[in-house]
């Protein structure tokens, strides 16, 4: 039998990678720019704080450099799409590309070892007791670090100058450009934000959710996370239902594996992605939700002629 | 203060220069990369670039290998570059490809034990139809519910590759094997094997299909209305509706063909230089296809010497993983590197670099 309790617990680590992710997405996608490249952006996180962490011995290092190795693959995505004016769907996947055989490459010899333990926030007197109490206190800090960037992401967008600035960026560059607005830096900084935000994803995914370091170990949560943006319609709340309902159907899906329920295992593993895919036609196939909400000038080259 | 102003026209000198130029400037930091692994650098670009053609103690092996590895890369990436010039991106070509395999091989091994000449031409076509199928996937979800194509043809990688996994281990598995995963050996068997053609030239079907695949992409998109729709709905997207261009029409077009092509390049590889469905058969070529694609400029006579590079530093990194013990995974880097490089580099075509501030006019 399949304890609930457990299983929304074991949903909210499945999830925080890629809402980790598809938050940073968002930001850069609000910005105009769509950078495909946050798989090869995770994974590098997801090596670069593998390790650090193991070197170091602390998790929390780890988690700085995850989050900093995406950073810095960002800023090759950043200084080609808009310096050099170059194709943002093609350099995206060459980031991912690029990203995957490195990440390889530095891990070579870090396969098979286990990483420091990442402790939990609170102490466990405050965890055990009841059900509730282990569903709001029984995580480690990312968890809530995640919870916290997502309500960060909101205000900043909806309530404070900077965001209003951000999406203008991204619904119109040229008006944002003749208002004196700088559109590269703005973008830049978001993308390495979003690189970052990837990064950590990446690094929570081999620190805690897996915790050890194979190749290609993201298999698809950035693409998975990219999806995500579109089905929460650009909105930093309806990203974090997203990915909630992502991660349950993962978490969900690990444990049928594990039960005795005669599920076919290759229906199983392929739900997640099955999954993603319907819930991307359902949100596209609504016209005017999917046309008013998505970033006007997303994907387009920004050139200052004038 | 450097300054970039856009080109009427793209330059028709960096549109053949920027790629060459890439390839050297990869060389150059792909030997950075080198040496810090502490291999030396100039050795290893070498062992990867020079030694799998020239030497005489590997040529003879290497030199076939190169069009065995360049047949489906250049198969598939012709494809692919139809779609990118009309703006259509089918980035899970490996997924088609692993489907096409799939489907090519069942249909093979539905006649086992038969020999009969007719069933090669069979699995041919039961491949094409395979990645034909599964790319109308995302070709059907975006001219309907104009759902992203990027997306969905990727996710659907993760799917295939599942389904491969229990076609190695379940549906496909050799009922002789001894219950090891993988399927019965295609390439031993007379009837569904996929031959060398000439001798020591490593040509077999699949390479000669990629040499026509190239020859008919030249002829699509030189002299056929389809071609000049697809270049038109690239460049101009508007004027091309304008123009009557039915832009669902080409989407399934365009996803069609690069899901047929390499659903062939599956079927081509698994029952010859791969020979069996084994859980990973598949070596990405799907996915070393889009840096093909780029690297030729979408133009299929420059996909060829693209796919002929790109499969010399395959056969280069193995040669390089054998000789200098450079790992397997810095190939894949480096691959990637180029793809970086060439990108930055489109900057020169479209754009004209200028020095200072302008000046008023």
């Amino acid at each position: 039998m399949i304890d609930p309790v457990t299983l929304i617990v074991a949903l909210i680590g499945a999830s925080t990678p890629i809402l980790l992710a598809a938050i940073g997405e968002l930001v850069v996608e609000k910005s105009g720019v769509l950078n495909l490249g946050v798989e090869g952006m995770m994974i590098i996180g997801a090596i670069c704080g593998f390790m650090t962490a193991v070197n170091i011995g602390f998790s929390w290092s780890g988690f700085v450099a995850g989050a900093a190795g995406g950073a810095i693959l960002s800023v090759v995505f950043a200084f080609l799409t808009q310096f050099l004016l170059s194709n943002q769907v093609a350099t995206g996947l060459a980031l991912t590309l690029f990203g995957l055989g490195l990440a390889a490459l530095l891990g070579e010899a870090y396969s098979g070892i286990s990483p420091p333990l990442t402790p939990d926030l609170f102490p466990q007197t405050l965890q055990e007791g009841s059900a509730i109490s282990s569903i709001i206190f029984g995580h480690d800090p990312v968890i809530y670090l995640s919870l916290g960037l997502v309500a960060a992401v909101w205000y900043v967008l909806q309530h404070t100058r900077a965001g209003l600035i951000l999406r203008a960026v991204g619904e119109n560059h040229d008006a944002a450009h003749a208002l004196g607005y700088r559109v590269v830096r703005i973008r830049c900084l978001a993308i390495i934000f979003g690189g970052a935000c990837a990064g950590l994803g990446g690094a929570y995914l081999s620190l805690v959710r897996v915790p050890s370091w194979t190749e290609g170990m993201t298999a698809g949560a950035g693409w998975i996370a990219l999806a995500i943006v579109v089905f929460a319609s650009w909105r930093p709340w309806r990203a974090l239902l997203g990915a909630y309902l992502f991660g349950g159907i993962a978490a969900l899906q690990l444990r049928l594996q594990a039960s005795d329920i005669t599920v076919p295992v290759v229906l199983l593993d392929m739900s997640p992605y099955i999954v993603t895919i319907v819930v991307l036609v359902l949100m596209s196939s609504n016209r005017v939700r999917a046309t008013l909400n998505a970033p006007a000038a997303l994907g387009k080259v920004f050139h200052a002629s004038g | 203060m450097l300054r970039l102003e856009k080109r009427p026209a793209p330059a028709r000198g960096w549109i053949i220069g920027a790629p060459i130029l890439a390839v050297l400037l990869t060389m150059v930091a792909g030997g950075l990369m080198f040496a810090l692994l502490g291999k030396d650098p100039a050795e290893s670009i070498r062992v990867i670039f020079w030694d799998p053609l020239f030497d005489d103690r590997f040529a003879g092996f290497s030199r076939p290998q190169l069009l065995v590895k360049a047949g489906p890369l250049i198969l598939i990436a012709i494809g692919l570059s139809l779609g990118f010039r009309a703006g259509i991106w089918n980035i899970g070509a490996e997924g088609q490809y692993i489907i096409g395999a799939i489907c090519g091989a069942g249909f093979g091994l539905a006649f086992f034990p038969s020999e009969n000449p007719l069933i090669f031409p069979g699995m041919i076509i039961a491949g094409a139809l395979g990645g034909w199928a599964w790319a109308m996937i995302p070709a059907i979800l975006r001219t309907r519910f104009r759902t992203n194509e990027i997306l969905v043809s990727l996710l659907l990688v993760y799917v295939a590759e599942a389904i491969l996994a229990t076609a190695a281990t379940g549906f496909l598995r050799n009922p002789d094997g001894a219950g090891f995963p993988g399927s019965r050996n295609l390439a031993r068997h007379p009837g569904t094997d996929n031959p060398e053609i000439f001798a020591g030239t490593g040509v077999h079907w699949g390479v000669m299909t990629a040499f026509i695949a190239v020859i008919a992409a030249c002829v699509l998109l030189n002299r056929h209305i389809l071609g000049y729709q697809i270049k038109l709905a690239g460049q101009a997207p508007r004027a091309a509706r304008f123009a009557g261009v039915n832009a669902a029409r080409l989407i399934i077009l365009c996803l069609g063909i690069s899901g047929a092509v390499a659903g062939m390049a599956g079927l081509f590889e698994v029952a010859g230089p791969a020979g069996q469905i084994s859980i990973d058969f598949n070596s990405g070529y799907g996915f070393t296809a889009i840096i093909v694609a780029f690297l030729g400029r979408l133009h299929p006579v420059g996909i060829l010497l693209a796919g002929l590079l790109m499969a010399l530093t395959f056969i280069g990194g193995e040669l390089a993983q054998l000789m200098l013990g450079v790992p397997a995974p810095a190939i894949q880097a480096f691959q990637g590197m180029l793809l970086f490089f060439l990108l930055a580099l489109d900057v020169l075509s479209n754009y004209q670099v200028r020095i200072g501030y302008r000046t008023a006019a």
